[in-house]
């Protein structure tokens, strides 16, 4: 039972390297969660790629606009073609007049929102316009709720709607007593891969040999470290490269990390996908489902274990 | 003047960007001149398969504000300009974030008393170097911790933009400022993308991208053969030809986790790319006359 509203756990699926399986395995921990004692609000932050409904049965409850960032427009009515604009602007933003009637104009896709043009223009003619980034939502699934989100193509400020998300997912935790948060992450080291992490409990590492997953694996556990995220490891298509396999668990053990599982390369991953469902409902016999039961188990041990033994006594 | 910048992007990651990008670069190398530029700045990996000679490297760099705490008179205007909320004042002295940061100078140009001062905060290191002294490579790459990618890919591109011949930029994954960022000025993007549903979705949300940008693209599928042909339906009636199906082989997938090249471990594969070459130098030449 939880006592305290701050209880709720926060467990944060990355990779560094984009394609290792991320998705694959929230959606099955999602699954697994479902059917434990210890049941979970997902959380998709991959929110300029985001799959995890996709393979979750998931129906919207509720969608909400996500008005993230502001661009600038010019006025060209007050645009007195003095250039001004066009000298501050250090993002190439500004398209200079080319045709006798032209003004100065804001190309929308690399104005970076920072309004310097705005407080120097002499005519007021620059406003900045907030701009609708995405859309987020609240779906149910057969295995519980799930936040999520689409950022618009090409729109900016990931790492604040990654934030956006989450929060509501923590509240809806809160308010349901729902002790653990499970949030597919997105690739990469920067800034919705940093948000994304923000007040995780515990990190699982989805790493996958060969040169370039070893390589951005070793990326992110330094970001890990360097935010103080405790993170387990599991390797996905582990029987693709022995040898880098092999140097993932050097890593690891130079990182006092844990290897919890490898996972042999099963084409019932793809499949499942195609099904739309995650693999350990899909194929549950398989090797693959029951390593990430096996994984699971490390999860909750890990972040409940104490609660566990003091349920028991 | 760079002839042609071919842009390899994806959306979903892992779907073989860096193995088209190089595989690309390497089977025009000996006829063309051609330069790479490794825009995953976040998790960089084209030099893993190429093995360039870096021959220099250079930090890349934000501009932050220095405030002269002297003659700050801590009227609080740089506060109220910074979009990003770096700046706070703070009992009549201005706080500087850096990491919120995103180098503008609104900042400094505001101040009444010329009180801020910029400097460069390092967040990431751009390195250059010549692949078989032949290929020019360049590579951004973020520091560990540093939030923002964008900069680096930014000035990584700058730094390329007065060699001549083919530049190959390799695309972050996703479909958000820093895909923006790569392949905004291309010529020509090439999507790469898996025949599944994620495939599908991502490779969507990077064609609206394209269609913000206008910019022609192709798609390649790769591990043709995995999942199903919804990737091919919905081509059907898109502006963007499939340019080439790569099946999924155990031997592919190895070859590419031992760091090879696939034009060098399967050569078979090395016309197929000098053709994809002049199917994109064709399509282009007809969007030329189509304007004309």
């Amino acid at each position: 039972m939880l006592t305290s509203r701050q209880n709720v756990k926060q467990l944060v699926i990355l990779s560094g390297k984009g394609g290792t399986g991320k998705t694959s395995i929230s959606a099955s921990l999602m699954h697994l969660s479902d059917s434990s004692k210890h049941q979970a609000v997902c959380v998709d932050a991959d929110v300029d790629a985001a799959n995890l409904a996709l393979i979750s049965q998931a129906k919207q409850i509720s969608t909400q606009s996500y008005w993230g960032s502001h661009i600038a427009e010019i006025d060209p009515q007050r645009c007195s073609l003095c250039g001004v604009c066009f000298e501050v602007c250090r993002y190439d933003a500004i398209i200079e007049p080319i045709a006798q009637d032209d003004k100065y104009q804001v190309n929308p896709l690399l104005c970076d929102g920072c309004a310097a043009c705005v407080y120097q223009c002499p005519e007021s003619a620059i406003q900045m316009v907030k701009q609708e980034d995405g859309e987020w939502f609240h779906s149910k699934t057969p295995y519980g709720n799930l936040f999520h989100a689409e950022l618009f193509p090409a729109a900016e400020n990931t790492g604040k709607l990654v934030t956006t998300v989450k929060q509501n997912a923590k509240l809806f935790a809160e308010d349901h007593q729902i002790p653990l948060m499970i949030i597919d992450g997105p690739p990469g080291i920067g800034c919705p891969a940093i948000s994304a992490s923000a007040g995780a409990d515990l990190a699982l590492l989805v790493a996958e040999p060969g040169v370039s997953g070893y390589h951005d694996l070793e990326r992110i556990i330094r970001t890990l470290a360097h935010f103080n995220v405790p993170a387990m490891i599991c390797i996905n298509k582990a029987d693709l490269d022995l040898k880098t396999t092999q140097a993932i668990h050097q890593l690891a053990n130079s990182h006092d990390y844990q290897i919890v599982a490898e996972i042999p390369f099963d084409d019932a991953f793809p499949k499942a996908m195609v099904e739309g469902l995650p693999i350990t409902e899909f194929a549950p016999e398989n090797i693959a489902s029951r390593k990430i039961k096996l994984i699971w188990n490390h999860i909750q041990n890990f972040l409940f274990g104490a609660e566990n033994e003091t349920s028991r006594d | 003047m760079q002839e042609m910048k071919i842009a390899v992007a994806s959306g979903k990651g892992g779907t073989g960007k860096t193995m088209v990008a190089t595989s690309l670069a390497t089977a025009l190398a000996p006829n063309y001149e051609v330069n790479f530029i490794d825009c995953d700045v976040e998790a960089p990996n084209g030099h893993l398969f190429l093995k360039p000679q870096i021959s220099q490297t250079q930090p890349a760099v934000t501009l932050i504000p220095e405030i002269d705490q002297e003659s700050c008179i801590a009227c609080g205007k740089c506060v109220e300009a910074c979009m990003f909320n770096a700046l706070a004042l703070l009992q009549d002295k201005i706080l500087v974030f850096p990491q919120l940061c995103h180098g503008c100078g609104s900042c400094s140009l505001v101040c009444p008393v010329d009180a801020i001062t910029e400097k460069p905060n390092p967040i990431g290191i751009i390195s250059q170097g010549l692949v078989n002294s032949r290929m020019h490579f360049f590579m951004g790459e973020l520091t560990i911790s540093e939030p923002m990618p964008t900069p680096i890919i930014r000035q990584t591109k700058k730094l390329a933009a007065d060699i001549s011949g083919i530049t190959i930029l390799d695309s972050p994954p996703g479909a958000s400022c820093s895909v923006v960022a790569t392949v905004h000025d291309a010529d020509f993007v090439i999507l790469v993308t898996e025949p599944t549903p994620f495939g599908l979705h991502d490779l969507k949300q990077m064609i609206g991208v394209l269609s913000e940008t206008g910019t022609p693209a192709g798609v390649i599928i790769n591990r043709d053969g995995i999942g199903d042909n919804r990737v091919e339906t919905y081509l059907k009636n898109q502006p963007y030809p499939i340019l080439m199906k790569i099946p999924y082989q155990n031997q592919i997938a190895s070859g590419l986790a031992a760091g090879g090249i696939l034009v060098n471990f399967m050569p078979i594969y090395q016309q197929k790319f000098i053709d994809l070459y002049h199917q994109i130098k064709s399509i282009l030449e007809s969007k030329i006359e189509e304007t004309c």
